[in-house]
C-alpha cells in the first residue's frame, strides 16, 4: 500500500491529480468485484467444490478457445444493450431495473411484424422491425419516467411491474393472437422470412447485435459526455433543484433518457428474435434485462466501461453450461454468484471519497 | 408506570416543577462561537420565553442544556444543583423533556400507542388492558386530554402538539423545552395549546423554556423573557415590564448607523413585476399572497422576513419550482415561467441560499459548475455539442476572475469550502448581461471577507444596470445593500419603505407580524 501510495502521490506533484480521482472510480468496483468473488469462493467451499476449479472452468468455457469467445461475444450483445437501459436513466439518478420488459416487447414486435414482410426488401424490412422494436420499448420504460416525472410514482418499482406485464404480455400474444399454429410444443410466433434474419459479422460467428451494442455504447458516451443534451442530464442528474433553477426541462430529459434506453433495450430484442431464435417465444425472456441492471452497476453507469464489463459478465454465462456439468453444481449457481457481486457492488458505494489514498494531498 | 426520576447526583432533586440555570455557557464550532457566556435561569413553575433572529444561538442553547452538545464553557444547574449532562438520556433521566418543531409521534399509531412506546422501560411484551387503564387515569388526572384509540394521524395539529406536551407529561417531565411549538398550528390553536402549558406552569407541575419568533405568544403567556443576538444574552425581563418594542430592540439590536454602499445611478424601467400572484407554502395549509411586488432596474429590493415566512416559497415561485394557483409574474412586461429560454431572453439569474445545495451538482466538477448558464449557448446561438477545451478555458478564466480558491478546477465543487462555492456560482451568474438578479441569503454561513466581496459584487451588478431582488434573513445585510425595503409576514408583504427611511425598530416590530 505504502509503494502504491507513493506512486499516487507523485503522480500528482506532476499534475495529474485527476488522474488519481479517475482511478478511484475503476479500483472500487474492481475490489467490490474480487471481494464478491471471494465470498463466493467460499460459498463453493462450503458445498465442498473448489474456487480454483471454478476459475478454470469459466476461463475455458468464456473466454478458452475461439468457440467459447464466440458464444461469451454472441452474449454479450444484449447485454450491452440491455445495461444502457440501466445507465442512461442512472445519468438522471434514476434507478430502472425493468429492462428485461424493453427486451421481450422489442423481441415481440420483431416478431410479429417479421413474419409479415415476405413482400418487403431485406433493408426496408429490417429497418421497419428496428424501428417497431425501438419504439415498443421506448415507450415501454418511457412510462416509467413519464409516471415518475408527472406522478411522482417510483421508477424502480414501476419499471419493475411494467417488466413484469411485458412477460406476460409476451405469452399472451405468442400463445394467443400471434401464435403460429405450426409451433407446437413452444408457442411462437410465425418464423421470420429467410430475408429478415441478420446475419454474421464479417468473418465471425457472432451476430451484429455486438457491433450495433458497442457503438449504441460509445454514441451514448457522446451523447452524454459531449452534447448539451447529456451536459444537462447529469446536472438533473446531479442536483435536480439546480438543474430547475437553471430552468431546464427536467421532465423532457426524464422521459427522453429513459424512452432512449428503453429503445435501445428493445433492440436487444430485435436482434433476439432476428438473429438468435427467428421467431417470439418465452425464450426471450432469458434474464439479460437482469444481468444488464449489474453490468450497468459495476461499470459506475460510464457506458463505455459497460463494453468490457458486459463481456466479462457474458464470459460467466457462457460458461455456466460447463461449471454445471463438470463441478456437479445446479444452474442457480451462476445467480448466486450475481447476487453476491451485486451485494458487494452496492455496499462499496459507501467507500467512495472514504480511502484517503485517493485524496489528492496538496492545496 | 412513569419512570421515577433518577438524579445523577447523590441526594434526588426537589419534587414538582423543575427549574434550571445556565452559567456562562459558551460553544465553539472551530473557530465560530456559536453561544458566547450566556446566563439564563428559568425558576420553578415559570414561563420563560428565549427570542432571537435565526442563527442568534436559541438552538445551541437547547441542544447544549439537553445534552446533544456538549458546552464548551460553562456550567448547567438543575434543580438548584450542578449536574454534568454527557447525552440526551441523562437529561431524560433527570425529567427534562423537549417538545420538537416538527411533530415526533408515529401517524399510523394511536395515541395510547405512541404514549406507551415513548417510554425508555416499555416492556417486551405490553400488557394493552393493564397499560390503557393506567392511560385512562393519566389522562384524567390531566387539565386537557386527547382521545387514546384515536391514530395519530386522525388528530388535527392542535391535538398532536398537545399530545407532544402530554407524552412530556406521561414520561415524568418536570422541565420542558418547547421549540417553536406553534410554527404548525393555527393562531387559535397555538392559544389553547400555550393555554394549557402555562397553566401547567401555573399549578406547579412543570417549568417551560420556549423558543419563538412570536411577540404576541410571549406577552400574552410567558413570565420571563431571554434574548439572544448573535450568540450573546443581549436582554432578559419580566415580559410584564416590556413592550414589543423594546423585545424587537433587543432582537435585532440598538440603531446603529449604516453606512450604504457606494452606489451610482436611479432605479430604471420595471424588470420584475408579481400581480397578485397566490400559491400554498410548504406546509400545504397557509398562503403566499403577493399582491404587488416589483423590482426596477438598477435598485435593489430588499425582502426582510424572519425565515418561514414565506421567503422560501417566493423563491421557489420565481425559479419555476412551485406552481402558483393565480396571478401573473412578469419579467421586461412578458409572462415569466423560468424556463431556460426565458431566462435566457431576460438575462435573469439566481443564487439560491445554500449554494451547494440548491445551485450546484456536487459531485461535477468546478468548471462543468461554472459552465451551466453557457453550456448550451454560443452568442447567441443554441449549441448541441460540447466544447471541453473552451468550457476548461472559461472556467478557468473565471476562477481566477472571482477568485475562487480552488486546488483542482477539474475536482468536485463539493470539496471547495461555502465561500468559494458561492464565488463560483457568483462567476456563473454574474458573467455576461444580467438585467434581473434574483438571490437569497447569499451570506449565510460564509466568513467575513466572503461576505464583504459578495455584498460588493451584488451592488456592482446594480450599479452595472441590473434589478436586484434580495431576500434575506440577515437584517444588516437588507439595510446595508437594499434601495427599497419590504417585509414579508406571514406570506405576505405587510411593509414597504424607502431604504433612507428605514429604521431597525420598525422593520422589526413588522417582521414579529404586525400589520
Amino acid at each position: 500500500m505504502a509503494a502504491v501510495e507513493q506512486i499516487f502521490r507523485a503522480t500528482e506533484a506532476a499534475g495529474f491529480g485527476s488522474l488519481i480521482r479517475r482511478s478511484e472510480a475503476v479500483a472500487v468496483p474492481v475490489l467490490a468485484l474480487i471481494v464478491g468473488a471471494a465470498v463466493f469462493g467460499l460459498f463453493l467451499l462450503t458445498q465442498g467444490k473448489s474456487p480454483v476449479d471454478f476459475i478454470a472452468y469459466v476461463w475455458q468455457g468464456g473466454f478458452g478457445s475461439a468457440f467459447s469467445w464466440q458464444n461469451t461475444l454472441s452474449r454479450a450483445a444484449p447485454l450491452l444493450m440491455a445495461a444502457m437501459c440501466v445507465a442512461l436513466p442512472a445519468r438522471l439518478g434514476l434507478v430502472v431495473i425493468g429492462g428485461e420488459g424493453a427486451i421481450v416487447l422489442g423481441g415481440v414486435a420483431t416478431g410479429a411484424l417479421g413474419a409479415h414482410l415476405a413482400w418487403a426488401p431485406a433493408p426496408l424490412g429490417i429497418t421497419l422491425m428496428v424501428i417497431a422494436a425501438m419504439a415498443v420499448g421506448g415507450i415501454w420504460i418511457g412510462m416509467a419516467g413519464a409516471l415518475r416525472h408527472y406522478r411522482g410514482v417510483n421508477e424502480t418499482i414501476s419499471s419493475l411491474l411494467l417488466s413484469y406485464t411485458a412477460i406476460a404480455l409476451m405469452n399472451h400474444l405468442v400463445e394467443g393472437p400471434l401464435r403460429d399454429p405450426a409451433s407446437l410444443n413452444k408457442p411462437s410466433t410465425a418464423p421470420l422470412a429467410e430475408t429478415m434474419r441478420v446475419g454474421p459479422l464479417p468473418g465471425m460467428d457472432v451476430h451484429w447485435g455486438l457491433a450495433l451494442g458497442v457503438l449504441a455504447c460509445i454514441l451514448c458516451w457522446i451523447l452524454i459526455e459531449r452534447t448539451a443534451w447529456g451536459f444537462a442530464a447529469r446536472i438533473a442528474g446531479g442536483n435536480v433543484r439546480a438543474a430547475q433553477v437553471q430552468g431546464l426541462a427536467v421532465g423532457k430529459l426524464v422521459i427522453g433518457f429513459t424512452a432512449l434506453g428503453g429503445a435501445i433495450a428493445g433492440l436487444a430484442g430485435f436482434f433476439e428474435v432476428s438473429t438468435v431464435h427467428g421467431s417470439a417465444n418465452a425464450s426471450l425472456a432469458a434474464g439479460y434485462g437482469y444481468t444488464g441492471i449489474l453490468i450497468a452497476f459495476l461499470a459506475r453507469q460510464n457506458t463505455l466501461a459497460i463494453i468490457p464489463v458486459a463481456i466479462l459478465l457474458a464470459g460467466i454465462e457462457a460458461s455456466s453450461g460447463l461449471v454445471q456439468r463438470r463441478m456437479g453444481l445446479p444452474d442457480a449457481t451462476m445467480q448466486v454468484l450475481q447476487g453476491i457481486v451485486f451485494i458487494s457492488i452496492l455496499m462499496s458505494d459507501a467507500a467512495y471519497g472514504r480511502l484517503a489514498i485517493f485524496k489528492p494531498k496538496g492545496n | 408506570m412513569r419512570p421515577a426520576p433518577t438524579a445523577i447526583g447523590a441526594e434526588p432533586l426537589p419534587p414538582g416543577a423543575l427549574g434550571i440555570e445556565t452559567v456562562g455557557m459558551t460553544m465553539r464550532f472551530g473557530n465560530f462561537t456559536a453561544l458566547e457566556d450566556v446566563s439564563l435561569r428559568v425558576s420553578p413553575g415559570t414561563f420563560h420565553a428565549l427570542l432571537g433572529e435565526n442563527g442568534a444561538g436559541k438552538s445551541t442553547l437547547v441542544k447544549c442544556i439537553m445534552g446533544f452538545y456538549h458546552a464548551t464553557a460553562g456550567q448547567l444547574l438543575v434543580g438548584g444543583r450542578e449536574i454534568e449532562i454527557a447525552d440526551p438520556r441523562d437529561a431524560r433521566a433527570l425529567s427534562m423533556g423537549m417538545v420538537y418543531q416538527h411533530f415526533t409521534l408515529v401517524p399510523s399509531l394511536t395515541v395510547a400507542e405512541n404514549l406507551v412506546i415513548s417510554r425508555a422501560d416499555a416492556p417486551g411484551i405490553i400488557d394493552w388492558g393493564k397499560e390503557l387503564e393506567e392511560l385512562e387515569a393519566f389522562m384524567a388526572s390531566m387539565p386537557f386530554r386527547v382521545p387514546l384509540e384515536q391514530p395519530v394521524n386522525r388528530l388535527a395539529a392542535g391535538e398532536k402538539q398537545k399530545l407532544e406536551i402530554l407524552k412530556q407529561l406521561y414520561l415524568g417531565s418536570r422541565f420542558v423545552i418547547l421549540d417553536e411549538p406553534t410554527s404548525v398550528l393555527t393562531p387559535d390553536e397555538a392559544d389553547e395549546v400555550l393555554g394549557h402549558v402555562r397553566g401547567l406552569c401555573t399549578a406547579g407541575e412543570i417549568s417551560v423554556l420556549m423558543i419563538t419568533h412570536k411577540f404576541r405568544e410571549v406577552t400574552a403567556f410567558a413570565d420571563e423573557v431571554s434574548v439572544l443576538r448573535k450568540g450573546r444574552l443581549v436582554g432578559q425581563g419580566k415580559v410584564a415590564d416590556l413592550t414589543h418594542e423594546q423585545m424587537a430592540e433587543m432582537m435585532i439590536g440598538v440603531e446603529k448607523e449604516y453606512r450604504p454602499v457606494e452606489r451610482s445611478g436611479s432605479p430604471g424601467k420595471l424588470v420584475l413585476e408579481l400581480e397578485n400572484v397566490r400559491a400554498t407554502d410548504r406546509s400545504g395549509l397557509k398562503e403566499i399572497a403577493l399582491d404587488n411586488l416589483t423590482v426596477r432596474a438598477g435598485e435593489i429590493v430588499g425582502i426582510a422576513g424572519i425565515s418561514g415566512n414565506g421567503q422560501m416559497e417566493l423563491m421557489e415561485i420565481l425559479t419555476g419550482q412551485r406552481s402558483t394557483s393565480a396571478g401573473q409574474i412578469r419579467v421586461e412586461g412578458e409572462p415569466y415561467k423560468a424556463t431556460r429560454a426565458e431566462s435566457q431572453a431576460h438575462s435573469v439569474r439566481y443564487l439560491p441560499e445554500e449554494p451547494l445545495r440548491n445551485a450546484c451538482a456536487p459531485r461535477m466538477s468546478v468548471i462543468e459548475n461554472i459552465a451551466f448558464r453557457s453550456f448550451d449557448r454560443n452568442a447567441d446561438q443554441q449549441r448541441f455539442w460540447l466544447t471541453p477545451a473552451e468550457m476548461k478555458r472559461r472556467g478557468n478564466e473565471l476562477i481566477s476572475a472571482f477568485k475562487v480558491k480552488v486546488a483542482e478546477p477539474e475536482g468536485p465543487i463539493a470539496a471547495l469550502s461555502g465561500g468559494n462555492v458561492q464565488r463560483a456560482v457568483l462567476a456563473r451568474e454574474l458573467t455576461g448581461d444580467v438585467r434581473l438578479l434574483i438571490i437569497s441569503n447569499p451570506c449565510f454561513g460564509l466568513d467575513f471577507a466572503a461576505v464583504a466581496e459578495i455584498r460588493a459584487r451584488i451592488v456592482a451588478a446594480r450599479n452595472a444596470g441590473a434589478g436586484v431582488l434580495l431576500m434575506s434573513e440577515d437584517l444588516d445585510e437588507i439595510m446595508e445593500l437594499s434601495d427599497r425595503i419590504l417585509v414579508m409576514s406571514d406570506g405576505r408583504i405587510n411593509f414597504e419603505v424607502a431604504a433612507q427611511n428605514a429604521t431597525l425598530a420598525e422593520i422589526g416590530h413588522h417582521m414579529g407580524g404586525h400589520a
